[in-house]
C-alpha cells in the first residue's frame, strides 16, 4: 500500500501557544485511520494542520506532493474536512449545502445526488429545508453527505460522534465504513469515543499533549494496557 | 409547479414575522385605496416608488457589502457618483446614452473589485473600525479625485427617458419614473437570480455566512469578496445613473443625500436582508413623497429629519429592522 497522507514532525500553534510538538503519522490509500486522545491532546489541531486552518510547520505530503496553500487549495486537491461543529451552513438549505460540497467539481452532478440519496434516503425530502433546523444527527449525516459530494480522496472527520445518541453514533460510523468500502474513500477520523473508533479503523494513533504517544494496528491497541485503562475503561 | 420549484431549487422561504407582513399588506391597501380616490395621491405614490427603488438599490449595495465584509461602506454613494461622472465622460466622447450606461456598469464592476483589492483587503480581518475608517477615507478620496478631474461645477447630462408623460386612466405617470423603476428592478432581479441560481452566487453566500466552513469546501473567499464589491459598485452605479435625471444636474454631492436615505432604508429593512433593503427603500420613497404633500410643516427642509424620526420609531418597536431575524438553529 502507498501512503496517501504523510505527516512528518508537524508543529502547529495558535498564536504563541504550541498545540502540536512534532506529530508524524501516515495514512495509506483506502485505509481508515483513527486519532485518539483526551481533550487538548491535539487531535483537532492535527486535522487543522492538514487543511491549513492553523499556523503549521513541518512536512505534510498528500499523494506524493507537499501540501501547500490555504484551506481552499487543500480542498481542491481532494481533502474533505468535516470540522468541529460539522461545518454546516445552517442558514442555507440542505440542497445548497450539498451543492457547496461539490463546489470544487465541474460537470454534471446528477449521479452524485442520486448516490448521496442511496446512502441518505431521507435527504431528498428535506432538500429545501433550512439546514440549521435539522436535528443534530441529521446535521451529522448532512455533513457526511456534503463531504461525499466533494468526491474526496481523503475524508477527515472531527469527532463525528459528538453530541449524538449511541444509536446514531453507530449509524454514522456504519455509513463511514460503507463510504470507505464501496467508494474507496480514505478516512482519517478524530474521536474521543475510542471504543467505536478502534472498531472502525485499521490503524490508530494515540495523541498525548501534542505528541504521538502510541500507534499501531487497532487490534493491537485494543489489547494495549494503557489504552484499555485510559480510553476504553476496562 | 412543485416539479418546477424543485428544478429551480427554490428554498422554502421563511416569511417575515406576521405583524410585519400585516403592516405591509395594510400599507398596500392604504396606498391602493388612496390612489383610486385621488389622482394626486396616485401620482405621488408612483413617483415615490421611483425615488424609493433608487434608495433601495443603493441600500442593497450596502447590504451586500455588509453581509460579506460586516461593515457599512460609507463610500458607496461616492463610488456611485464617480461612476455617473464616468458615464458623463463617455457621453462627452460621443457614446450614446445606453452604450455609455452599460459600459459604465462594466467599469463599475472593475472599479469595485480593484477598490476592494487595494484598499479593503489589507485591513480585512482587522477591527471593524479599521475597515470603516478606510471606507470613510475612500469617501474623501473619491470626492477629491472627482472634483480634481471634473471640478465641482454643475454639469448637464443627456436624459435617458425624456419628458414624456403617460396616462393610466387619469393618473399621469412620467416616463422617467417608469424607466427608473423598470431599470432598477431589472438590475435587482438579475442580481437576485445570480445569488440564487449560480454556483458562484452560492459560493458568495456561503463565504459571507461562514467564511471558515466555505474555505474548507474550496470556496475562494478572498476572490469572491472582491466580486461582491464589484457587484455592489454596479448596483450603486445603477442607483447613481437613475438619481442623476431626477436631480437634473450632475455635481459631486449628487449621492450624499441618497446615501443617507439608503442607510435608513437598509436599517429599516434589517441590514442583513436584501429584500428588506428594497422594501425599506420603496417604503421610504413613498413615505417621503406623501409627507411632502400632505403634512405641510414637513416641506423639503424637514424631509431628512422626518425620515430618520420614522426610522427611529420602527427600530424602537423592532430593533432588528422589518425583515431582520435570528437564525433558527438546533444543536
Amino acid at each position: 500500500m502507498t501512503a496517501l497522507l504523510e505527516l512528518r514532525d508537524v508543529h502547529a500553534r495558535y498564536g504563541p501557544v504550541n498545540a502540536l510538538h512534532g506529530v508524524s503519522l501516515t495514512v495509506d490509500e483506502g485505509e481508515i485511520v483513527a486519532v485518539l486522545g483526551a481533550n487538548g491532546a491535539g487531535k483537532t489541531t492535527t486535522l487543522r494542520a492538514i487543511s491549513h486552518t492553523v499556523h503549521r510547520d513541518g512536512e505534510i505530503r498528500f499523494a506524493g506532493n507537499a501540501l501547500r496553500g490555504g484551506p481552499e487549495a487543500v480542498a481542491r486537491l481532494g481533502v474533505a474536512h468535516v470540522p468541529e461543529g460539522r461545518g454546516t451552513f445552517a442558514e442555507l438549505t440542505v440542497w445548497e449545502n450539498l451543492r457547496l460540497g461539490a463546489y470544487t467539481r465541474r460537470g454534471n452532478l446528477k449521479d452524485d445526488f442520486a448516490r448521496v440519496g442511496s446512502y441518505f434516503p431521507w435527504l431528498d425530502d428535506r432538500r429545501h429545508q433550512q439546514a440549521g433546523t435539522l436535528s443534530g444527527g441529521e446535521q451529522q449525516m448532512l455533513s457526511l453527505a456534503r463531504a461525499f459530494m466533494q468526491r474526496p480522496r481523503l475524508l477527515m472527520l472531527d469527532e463525528p460522534s459528538l453530541g449524538l445518541a449511541p444509536l446514531l453514533v453507530t449509524e454514522v460510523f456504519r455509513i463511514v465504513q460503507e463510504l470507505n468500502e464501496n467508494e474507496g474513500v480514505t478516512v482519517l477520523v478524530v474521536e474521543q469515543n475510542a471504543h467505536i473508533a478502534l472498531q472502525l479503523a485499521q490503524t490508530a494513533y494515540v495523541l498525548e499533549v501534542g505528541r504521538v504517544a502510541l500507534s499501531g494496528p487497532s487490534t493491537d491497541l485494543q489489547q494495549h494496557e494503557s489504552v484499555r485503562r485510559s480510553y476504553l475503561g476496562y | 409547479m412543485v416539479e418546477l420549484a424543485r428544478k429551480l431549487s427554490l428554498p422554502q422561504r421563511r416569511l417575515p414575522g406576521s405583524p410585519v407582513l400585516l403592516l405591509l399588506i395594510a400599507a398596500c391597501i392604504f396606498l391602493t385605496i388612496g390612489s383610486l380616490r385621488s389622482t394626486i395621491f396616485a401620482q405621488l405614490t408612483v413617483a415615490g416608488v421611483a425615488t424609493g427603488v433608487v434608495f433601495g438599490s443603493l441600500a442593497l449595495a450596502l447590504v451586500l457589502i455588509y453581509r460579506a465584509t460586516e461593515v457599512i461602506n460609507f463610500a458607496q454613494g461616492e463610488m456611485a457618483m464617480a461612476m455617473v461622472y464616468v458615464a458623463y465622460q463617455l457621453m462627452l466622447w460621443g457614446l450614446a446614452y445606453w452604450e455609455a450606461f452599460f459600459l459604465t456598469l462594466a467599469i463599475a464592476f472593475v472599479f469595485g473589485v480593484v477598490t476592494q483589492q487595494i484598499f479593503i483587503r489589507p485591513v480585512q480581518g482587522r477591527s471593524v473600525i479599521a475597515v470603516v475608517i478606510v471606507t470613510v477615507g475612500l469617501f474623501i478620496l473619491i470626492d477629491g479625485l472627482v472634483e480634481w478631474k471634473w471640478s465641482a461645477n454643475q454639469r448637464f447630462m443627456q436624459a435617458p427617458f425624456g419628458n414624456k408623460i403617460y396616462h393610466l386612466g387619469s393618473v399621469p405617470i412620467a416616463r422617467q419614473d417608469l424607466g427608473t423603476i423598470v431599470i432598477t428592478l431589472v438590475s435587482v432581479t438579475a442580481l437576485w437570480a445570480f445569488f440564487r441560481f449560480t454556483k458562484l452566487g452560492l459560493g458568495m453566500r456561503a463565504g459571507a455566512l461562514r467564511p471558515a466552513a466555505a474555505r474548507l469546501v474550496g470556496v475562494r473567499t478572498n476572490a469572491l469578496l472582491a466580486v461582491g464589491w464589484g457587484l455592489a459598485a454596479v448596483l450603486g452605479a445603477v442607483a447613481g445613473l437613475m438619481t442623476e435625471p431626477a436631480e437634473y444636474v450632475l455635481q459631486p454631492t449628487l449621492m450624499q443625500p441618497v446615501l443617507l436615505y439608503a442607510f435608513a432604508a437598509a436599517v429599516l429593512g434589517g441590514l442583513e436582508s436584501p429584500g428588506g433593503a428594497l422594501v425599506g427603500g420603496i417604503a421610504l420613497g413613498i413615505f417621503l413623497n406623501l409627507m411632502g404633500q400632505y403634512v405641510h410643516f414637513v416641506g423639503s427642509v424637514l424631509q431628512l429629519p422626518v425620515a430618520f424620526a420614522a426610522l427611529l420609531l420602527v427600530l424602537l418597536v423592532k430593533p432588528t429592522g422589518l425583515f431582520g431575524h435570528r437564525t433558527v438553529r438546533k444543536v
